[in-house]
């Protein structure tokens, strides 16, 4: 029992990764990784999003009728979303107007609705607590890598802090303009995919 | 899963509505006064950064003391004392659909696309040992998608602009969202806003920024890819340093013999 709770929440790191695997939520993904502060801001809130709205659904769902369990998902994730912003608003403001509208668009990541509906519809609260969490996870590990890269190579910093000085402030490197824009996202994370896919064969696709 | 009836449907989704409504409702209503507290310190961070006075490391409201706020009344362009406006509580957005406190522009006025506008604003004096060094003014107008709010920072010649902030808008990011951006606002500095014949001469041009001297001082380079948002932000321009914007101000304080006489 305790392998498989361990399995819940480490799976979608790599081997069920919701992003590399299933290719969901890339949207956020391309939009907030310019930075690695709001790559793991982002990171948190979703994961938070996915575990609490897959817990709250997973305990009500033998009280929900199936005509109607889509909005009814939706909802419970809209609220918790709205919470999210609310409070991220009210003790981290800067970060709430960085992350503008990404925060809000939670609520149609895919990864959310999709655990919620796969999941959580189908399995006792706490499992679907942990595998809320791993995927989470599994999603801010991809930002994360996403989000180092390209704050190294594009703004020469991680966590704001500079490692490589910028030529525009007398340093040496010379900053990789693509890694600011949204499509230098595109291209790592379908490097991450390959890499994933060629180190664990069984995720690849049948011809 | 439940059991299906006709009924059951609905009181499930009206139970959960219910509760849901609940919680956002109690989020919004307990922690307004900690955002409305964050949105105050922005603003402030924002004046400040238009008036170029803004450093990161210290805190806002410290560094806010040295500015003045004062309530002034456009038409007349003279200051509004403290006890018939507080300038603590003057909501300047809200006191434009107000019946009493704001006006509606007909169509000749309004360059900026407001429709309405207010009848009072507020105004921040920078003062420097005793005299006033710069005033900063909060602008706004149409562009393409949205209304932007800028403050923008005028040196006591009334002339010069110091420094700019667009802080608000819903322009197409990467395009007419660069007003946001640090490096054109810095372009601004140094400007002037009226010609010879006392005419706002001050907006953005396409392409670089004129050659000849004179016309050089007048135009700040245009956002290529955006050029309805830079429409928009000439007009406000022309709007707020007009007539029916700070112009009666700028010459209410003129006649007094400049702001320190």
């Amino acid at each position: 029992m305790a392998d498989r709770k361990r399995d819940l929440l480490l799976r979608s790191i790599i081997e069920r990764n919701p992003i590399a695997l299933l290719v969901l939520g890339i949207c956020s993904a391309l939009a907030v990784t310019t930075q690695l502060e709001t790559a793991l801001v982002m990171s948190i809130c979703v994961t938070l999003v996915v575990a609490f709205s897959s817990l709250t659904i997973s305990l009500v769902r033998a009280h929900i009728p199936n005509s109607v369990r889509i909005g009814i998902q939706i909802t419970v994730i809209a609220t918790l979303v709205i919470l999210v912003d609310q409070i991220l608003k009210a003790f981290y403001f800067d970060l709430a107007r960085q992350l503008s509208i990404y925060v809000g668009l939670i609520i149609t990541n895919c990864i959310v609705m999709g655990r919620a509906e796969g999941f959580a519809m189908s399995n006792p609260p706490i499992s679907s607590f942990l595998d809320g969490i791993g995927n989470g996870l599994g999603y801010g590990f991809i930002l994360m890598t996403v989000a180092f890269f390209r704050e190294l190579l594009g703004s020469g910093t991680l966590f704001g802090v500079e490692i490589l000085p910028l030529t525009t402030n007398g340093g040496w490197y010379l900053r990789n303009g693509i890694m600011v824009l949204p499509v230098s996202a595109f291209f790592l994370i379908a490097l991450i995919i390959w890499f994933l896919r060629t180190i664990d064969p069984v995720q690849q696709e049948k011809n | 899963m439940a059991e299906e009836s006709l009924a059951r449907p609905f009181y499930t989704v009206l139970i959960l509505a219910l509760a849901c409504s609940t919680l956002v409702a109690g989020a919004a209503v307990g922690l307004r006064p900690l955002q409305e507290a964050n949105r105050q310190i922005d603003q402030q961070r924002n004046i400040l950064r238009a008036a170029g006075l803004y450093r990161g490391d210290k805190d806002v409201q410290e560094q806010f003391l040295t500015i003045r706020t004062r309530v002034i009344e456009l038409a007349s362009g003279e200051f509004v004392s403290a006890d018939r406006i507080a300038p603590e509580t003057f909501d300047q957005r809200r006191a434009a659909l107000d019946s009493d406190l704001g006006r509606p522009l007909s169509r000749d006025e309004d360059l900026a696309g407001l429709s309405r506008v207010e009848r009072y604003s507020l105004v921040y004096l920078v003062k420097e040992e005793d005299r006033i060094d710069q005033i900063i003014l909060p602008i706004r107008g149409r562009g393409v998608w949205s209304t932007m709010y800028a403050y923008v920072a005028v040196d006591a010649d009334l002339n010069t602009i110091r420094g700019v902030s667009f802080f608000e808008h819903g322009e197409t990011p990467g395009l007419g969202g660069e007003i946001e951006n640090p490096r054109w606002q810095e372009r601004w500095r140094g400007k002037k806003i009226y010609g010879p014949d006392q005419e706002v001469a001050l907006r953005l041009v396409q392409g670089p920024a004129a050659e000849t001297e004179r016309a050089a001082a007048h135009h700040i380079d245009g956002l290529s890819g955006a050029t309805n948002t830079g429409n928009g932000v000439s007009n406000l321009l022309q709007f707020w340093f007009g007539d029916h914007g700070f112009r009666p101000f700028f010459q209410q304080l003129q006649r007094q013999r400049g702001l320190n006489g």
